[in-house]
Order: structure tokens, then C-alpha cells, then sequence
């Protein structure tokens, strides 16, 4: 069964339907990419998904739980964590403080655990040091952990809204625009730590990408959309020959010249 | 910094008009006279005097360091100029109060007494001539200490300040010393007049340059190089402060005891809105509210004038927690989705609704209305009872230690962390699954109880609450010291409360000019030190944020994705 399920999702703001009937299946443990020009309505569905929109119509399911109308805290303790097109980091608080505020749900001390820092409340902070810590590790911070996070660079800026992310311990993570910004080096380096998170970690990505290299290289299954609605859908090289998707990413006139706009770089098969 | 291309001396006697328009104004408003009936050095100068110099010595200071110090003469002729124009300003000021008496008419500060003040006793001119050449002198001294090394500029700089600030409170000190039998005795060379004496202010500034000169050789040995100290010194230090606090009210007397509780309510309550609105940035307008329900709760739990329980003090404060604790939680709803501006003009509606409801006739027989609770219980332990200022001291002194304590702890757990995460970014917070709901309430209701806290003492301390004690200024007020002390700054509180609270306290007497004081030290310190006095980390993060950015971050915007793909095309 897939792990996420969208039917029909309509998101609407005044007139403009930003997601139109959108249909949408994730099998678990997959890399799955929507791709679209810019205002495709990506990432509005992304905040659909995560509970920062509510859809008119439409219901999304995680492993056949509905998640519309739940708030933004419960959708991730369900399983579903995120990154910001637009790095959101916690930007005064360090990079280790970061990563154990993605932990909060999994702890559970409370006011007078803190307060009399209770033998429980005290190996609860010690392990979710560590855990932070091994996180900070995982996605190459290591000895980072006491840098402000607004200080760090871009890239580990990235690094680190993962690392929060993933402390969440998600089953989802959605991913926007992980590569924006970043040179081919730094981009290509991504990519293959998107395919360790799902190779090490067993999550399954749901990616927004521009990077045709980095979708192309990565993911087992997109999803084009544009105005909102669902053009295309199946395994990248389909993708890659799809005459609506040319055509909505050039515009009619430059169909013409179908061949070797989403190819793919021969390396990334 | 930029360079001026206009010449040194415009620029210095622009600052220097500045500097004198601004004595000026101070003299008109009548502060030069007040502040005159204090020495600094009891004979030699008074404090309005010391205010006028103030204005020389600032001016000639800025003037000086815009100027720079590549050469020597730049330097002194800016503080000069910038001197003699303040200087100027002064003289021309007393010229023209000499010649049209009439001003008084307008200006109804502009007395006789502060003529003679400005004038020295002399003639108008003649006072103006003085004025313009001791300016001039004066601020070249002052461009002259940028001449000098660092470490002597701050010698001098550090005694003078010390000097000024002993000289202030010169009339406390010699009350207190008064008491001291024979100490005080002893000590009674060091004042003369309303002031220090001249012998007294050369010690004062000895002892300030000697202290100085022992950090600087001395010092660093006593403690190890690295930031952390041991647990064993944190203890040691902790009990000598402990000491020191405990012995404060018999050795300082008591009226400063009581200048000290004002401080200690204030503190409580600095240190529960610091949550709030510190670490949990929900800016609470309306946090007198619970101070007011501390204290009407412990009114009507304890009064036997209304007549409803006749609790002692003790059995009574658990309850008036519970009940300000609801009370937070019960305020906190309606505004769980309401951020920012919007939190603040509704909290205001909250604490102004209570204090009126404590006024109002429905509630007569529970609050007193306008005449308030009397007879409300003092705390005892055993036979004893905290039924004065030095006693109540310690009640207080307690009190802040154990919310200090909770505060300490709540901050550096995971709900410190929920709370920091949610003011930096309310909606990733939530994403990030920190229930906002609960962390808010919690902020709010740990916020209250302080307050609830210091309401409760502060009804035993003066046996009585009225209504007008929990005016919208408390709010302020509070809200005021934790940004002077610092946002989300625990020893920022202490220092806060003790800068807005306790210092205006030993000034009494110049009373009429509080709120001009406070209004200019809250607008200088948001223009030159918006972290605070002693700001927590976060803060000095925040507020200077140009500071050790790197290059890579600075490119955090994202470039123009899109085109890429178009520019893959063949």
C-alpha cells in the first residue's frame, strides 16, 4: 500500500486554484519528485500535505490516516517532516539546539522534571544530546554542533533543516527545492545525500526540484504539474519524452525542439 | 567610518551646539537647579555643575573621535572647538537671562538662582567669556585622553565615573555609614557637604585606579584561562554572594532595605515576564494583572476585614498560585492565536480590566473596591513575623532565588527550547511538532505565578491592596527593565530592576524628572545597546547580526532555478 495518498486535492485562494484534483500515490521507501515551472502550485501542495494549508477538497492519507485538518505538530508526529524552499532555521539558536528542538516530540520531560532535573529528565537530555549529535554527524556537521546556525554556510544551512528534520524521525520527508542555490558540485553532492537518507534510513522522499540533473538523477518516480494540475506522471525517462511536459516548460513555440530539453546528463541514469 | 570632507572645526562646533543646546534645555526645564542642591564634591562642584560639565566633556569627546588621531592637533582643536561651542551655548544662555528678566514669564525655570548658577556670580559677559575659555579648556583635556594609551584613558575615565557616581549617592552613603557606630565615625572625612569631600573623592578615585591596575597585572592569575569554572569555585562564589545578600539589610539600614524589596518585587516579576516575553517572545502588555490578582487574592484568602477565610499567610499562597496560575491560563486562550502587536494591544486590555474590576462596586465585597483590602496577614515562621522592610527581605531574597532557580532550569530544558524555537519562528515551531497551545500556556502560566508571587508579598509588605498600586505603568515598568537588563537575560533582570527600580529610588528628591530620565536612558540604550545591559547569548546573536556572517551565507537566496532548464535546450 502506499504511504501517502492524495485524492483529488483542491487548493483555492480567491479565484485561483493553486492545486486542481490532484491524485498522487507514494509507494513507501521510494524517491518521488514534483517537478512544474514556478507556480505550478508545488510547493502549495506541500503545505497542504504538512497541515500550513487546509485544501477544500480533497483528502490526504499517511499509511491510511487522514491528515487534513490536523495542525502542522500533529501532522509530523504522524510521521511527516519537512524542509523550506526558503531556508527556515531557528537562526540565533546553535546548530545542536537546532536538531534537539526537532526532537521535542519524542521527549517527554515536563515542568517539574526540568525544574528538579529528575534522575528520568536527566538521561532523557543526555540521550537527545547524543542523538542530536549523531544526526549532526549524519549530515556531515560533525563538531559543528556549537555554531549559531545563521553563521553557518548555505549548504550546511541545508544540511542542518535535514538534520532537524530527519530528528523528528519521520517515515516522510518532504523536500523543497533542496539544491536552490547551489553550484553543480555542491547540488550533485545533495543528490547523494538524498539517496542515503533513503538508503541508510529507509525514509521516503518526496522531493520539489528544479535541478533537472538532480530529479533526473534521483527519483524513481514524477509528477509534473502545472496551473496546478497533474500533466504527467511515471519513471523519469517517460518524464523525460513527454510532450505536455516540453510543451508546459517551453511554451508551444519551443516543442519544436522536444529533443534533449529534460534529458538527463548520461552520467545520472 | 566615513570620512568628512567638510573641515574638523565645523564638524566640532556643530556637535559642540548640539551639546550646548542640549544643557541648555536641561537647565530650562529646572534639572541644573535641582540637581544643584547635591555636591558631587561637597564646595568644589555640585551635580547640576557636574551636568554642565557633562555636556562639555561628551560633546568634546565625539568631536574628538570623529576627528580622529593621526595628528595630535586635530584631536585637541575638535574637543576645543566643541568645548568652547558648548561653552557658547551656555554662557549665551546666561547672557540672555541677564538681559530680559521678562524670560522667566515664558520659561519659568529660568530663575535668578540659576542665573547666578550659570554666571558664577559674575557678570553676564564676563560669565560668558568664563564659559567659552574653560569650554575650550575642557574639551581639549577631553580630546587630549584619546591621545593617551587605552589602558590610562580608562583609568581616567573609570575614576571620574566612580567619583560622579560616589558623589550621587554621597548623602545615602554617609546616611548608612551613620549607622555604622564606629566605622561610620571613621568614614566621616570622606563627605563634606551634600557631597564627597576632597579628600573623599581622591580615595574614591584611587581606589578605582588601583582596582584597574590589579585586573589588568593581578587578577587573570586568580582565574583560569578557559571560560568555564570549576564546580567547586561556582559553589565558593555562589555561597560569598549568598553572604553578602544576607548581610545587606543590617549593614545598609533601613531605608535601603526598603528600597531593596521595591527592587526584589520587581525582580520576581521581571523574571516571570522574561519568560514571557524573554523566552517564549509573547509580548504581554497586560502582566500587572497578576501581580494584582497575587496580592487580591491574598486580601481575600487573609483579611478578616472582608471576613471570608482568615488563612494565615502560608496556607494562603499555595492557593493564590493556583489561582494566578489559572488565571494565566485562563487569559492565555483567547490569545493562543494572536501574535505580535495584536498579543500586545489585548494583553493591555487585560491588566487595564482587572485593575478596573478591582475597582469596580459589583466586586465591593471581595476586592474593597476603591478603598481596597486592608489587614492582610504578614508571613510568619514560628514567632517570627516578616513585619518589616529588613525582614521581609529575606522572604524576598528567597523568593527570587527560587524563581531564579525555576527559571534557570525551564530555560536549559526541552520547554526552554520549544519556547526559544517558537519566538524565533512560531510556524516552524509548530511544523517541527512543539504543540503551541500547551507551550504558550505554559509561558503564560509560569509567568503568572511569578507575579502572583510577587503580588502576594508585596500585599503582606504593606498589609494592604489597593487599586492604584496595579496601574498600567507596573507593566511597563517591568517590561522596561528586562530590555534594559537585557531579553531572555536572567542576571539582565537583576540588573534592570536595580538600574529603573532602585537607582530612581535613591534619587528621590529629583522625582519630577524620573520619567524624562527613563524615557532618554530607553532611547539611548535602543539606539547604542538594544541587546541590553547584560544581554543573554540569543540576544547578542540577534543584534549583531553583521557581525561574523560568512560569505556563503549571505548568498542564502536561492538563483533563479527555472532558467536552468531552458539553458540545457540543444
Amino acid at each position: 500500500m502506499a504511504l501517502l495518498v492524495a485524492r483529488k486535492v483542491v487548493k483555492r485562494f480567491g479565484g485561483l486554484t493553486a492545486v486542481r484534483d490532484l491524485d498522487l500515490d507514494i509507494e513507501p521507501k521510494t524517491i518521488y519528485s514534483v517537478i512544474g515551472p514556478n507556480g505550478a502550485g508545488k510547493t502549495t501542495f506541500f503545505n497542504c500535505i504538512t497541515g500550513f494549508y487546509q485544501p477544500e477538497e480533497g483528502e490526504i492519507l499517511l499509511d491510511g490516516q487522514p491528515l487534513v485538518g490536523l495542525p502542522t505538530d500533529k501532522i509530523t508526529r504522524l510521521g511527516i517532516a519537512r524542509t523550506y524552499q526558503n531556508i527556515r532555521l531557528f537562526a540565533n539558536m546553535t546548530a545542536i539546539e537546532n536538531a534537539m528542538v526537532g526532537l521535542h516530540p519524542h521527549l517527554r520531560t515536563g515542568v517539574l522534571g526540568a525544574i528538579f532535573r529528575t534522575p528520568a529528565a536527566r538521561a532523557e537530555e543526555a540521550q537527545a544530546t547524543a542523538e542530536a549529535r549523531r544526526l549532526l554527524q549524519f549530515v556531515g556537521l560533525a563538531g559543528k554542533g556549537d555554531l549559531i546556525a545563521k553563521n553557518l554556510p548555505y549548504g550546511l544551512q541545508r544540511r542542518l533543516e535535514v538534520a532537524r528534520a530527519l530528528a523528528s524521525r519521520p517515515k516522510l520527508l518532504l523536500l523543497d527545492e533542496p539544491t536552490a542555490g547551489m553550484n553543480p558540485r555542491e547540488a550533485e553532492d545533495m543528490m547523494h545525500f538524498i539517496r542515503r537518507l533513503r538508503d541508510e534510513l529507509g525514509i521516503t522522499i518526496l522531493l520539489i526540484e528544479h535541478h533537472m540533473r538532480v530529479v533526473m538523477g534521483i527519483s524513481e518516480h514524477i509528477t509534473v504539474l502545472d496551473y496546478g494540475e497533474k500533466i504527467a506522471e511515471g519513471a523519469p525517462r517517460e518524464i523525460q519524452t513527454n510532450p505536455r511536459v516540453i510543451e508546459a516548460y517551453l511554451g508551444r513555440g519551443g516543442a519544436a525542439q522536444q529533443h534533449g530539453v529534460l534529458d538527463a546528463p548520461a552520467a545520472a541514469g | 567610518m566615513r570620512s568628512y570632507s567638510a573641515p574638523v572645526w565645523q564638524m566640532a562646533l556643530k556637535l559642540g551646539l548640539i551639546g550646548g543646546a542640549v544643557a541648555a534645555l536641561l537647565a530650562l526645564i529646572g534639572m541644573v537647579e535641582v540637581f544643584n542642591q547635591r555636591a558631587i564634591i561637597g564646595g568644589v562642584i555640585s551635580m547640576g555643575q557636574t551636568f554642565l560639565g557633562l555636556a562639555v566633556l561628551l560633546s568634546a569627546y565625539a568631536a574628538a573621535r570623529r576627528a580622529g588621531t593621526q595628528t595630535r592637533s586635530t584631536a585637541l582643536l575638535a574637543g576645543a572647538v566643541a568645548g568652547a561651542a558648548v561653552g557658547l551655548v551656555i554662557g549665551g544662555l546666561a547672557l540672555l537671562m541677564a538681559a530680559w528678566p521678562d524670560l522667566r514669564t515664558i520659561l519659568i525655570n529660568a530663575s535668578p538662582t540659576l542665573l547666578a548658577l550659570l554666571t558664577f556670580g559674575q557678570a553676564a559677559p564676563v560669565a560668558l567669556a568664563i564659559w567659552i575659555v574653560a569650554g575650550g579648556l575642557l574639551g581639549a583635556a577631553t580630546g587630549a585622553l584619546l591621545l593617551l594609551t587605552p589602558a590610562v584613558r580608562s583609568a581616567i575615565l573609570a575614576a571620574l565615573g566612580a567619583v560622579v557616581l560616589v558623589g550621587v549617592l554621597a548623602d545615602l552613603l554617609r546616611l548608612i555609614t551613620s549607622a555604622w557606630g564606629v566605622i561610620g565615625q571613621a568614614l566621616r572625612w570622606m563627605f563634606a557637604g551634600r557631597g564627597l569631600s576632597v579628600a573623599g573623592a581622591l580615595v574614591v578615585a584611587a581606589v578605582v585606579v588601583l582596582i584597574g591596575v590589579l585586573r589588568q597585572r593581578g587578577l587573570p592569575k586568580l582565574q583560569p584561562a578557559a571560560g568555564r569554572r570549576s564546580p567547586r569555585q561556582t559553589l565558593l562564589s555562589l555561597a560569598i554572594s549568598l553572604a553578602i545578600l544576607a548581610l545587606l539589610p543590617p549593614v545598609l539600614g533601613t531605608y535601603m532595605s526598603e528600597v531593596l524589596d521595591q527592587v526584589g518585587l520587581y525582580v520576581l516579576m521581571g523574571l516571570g515576564l522574561n519568560i514571557v516575553v524573554g523566552f517564549a517572545g509573547l509580548l504581554d502588555l497586560g502582566y500587572v494583572g497578576f501581580y494584582a490578582i497575587g496580592a487580591y487574592m491574598m486580601g481575600l484568602l487573609t483579611s478578616p476585614e472582608l471576613g471570608f477565610f482568615n488563612l494565615s499567610w502560608w496556607a494562603a499562597l499555595p492557593i493564590v498560585l493556583a489561582v494566578t496560575i489559572l488565571s494565566g491560563v485562563v487569559l492565555g486562550i483567547p490569545v493562543l492565536k494572536v501574535r505580535g502587536d495584536y498579543l500586545a494591544i489585548i494583553t493591555l486590555g487585560f491588566g487595564e480590566m482587572i485593575r478596573y474590576l478591582a475597582l469596580s462596586n459589583a466586586l465591593d465585597p471581595y476586592t474593597g473596591g476603591p478603598q481596597g483590602v486592608q489587614l492582610i496577614a504578614k508571613p510568619t515562621i514560628g514567632s517570627f513575623v516578616f513585619d518589616d522592610v529588613t525582614k521581609l527581605y529575606y522572604l524576598l531574597l528567597a523568593g527570587c532565588l527560587l524563581t531564579g532557580f525555576i527559571a534557570i532550569r525551564l530555560r536549559d530544558s526541552r520547554l526552554g527550547r520549544a519556547w526559544m524555537a517558537m519566538r524565533e519562528d512560531e510556524d516552524v515551531a509548530q511544523a517541527i511538532g512543539i504543540n503551541l497551545v500547551s507551550t504558550k500556556l505554559l509561558a503564560f502560566a509560569t509567568g503568572a505565578a511569578f507575579a502572583g508571587l510577587s503580588g502576594a508579598i508585596f500585599a503582606a509588605k504593606i498589609g494592604a491592596a489597593y487599586p492604584q498600586s496595579f496601574h498600567l505603568l507596573v507593566s511597563i515598568n517591568v517590561l522596561a527593565l528586562i530590555i534594559v537588563g537585557g531579553m531572555g537575560s536572567i542576571p539582565g533582570v537583576i540588573v534592570g530592576a536595580l538600574a529603573l527600580v532602585g537607582l530612581p529610588e535613591l534619587l528621590r528628591e529629583f522625582a519630577e524628572f524620573r520619567l524624562l530620565v527613563y524615557g532618554v536612558v530607553l532611547v539611548v540604550m535602543m539606539l547604542y545597546r538594544p541587546e541590553g545591559l547584560l544581554p543573554s547569548e540569543a540576544a547578542r546573536r540577534e543584534m549583531h547580526e553583521d557581525e561574523n556572517v560568512t560569505e556563503e551565507s549571505a548568498l542564502a537566496q536561492p538563483a533563479e532555478p527555472a532558467i536552468q532548464l531552458e539553458r540545457t535546450a540543444t
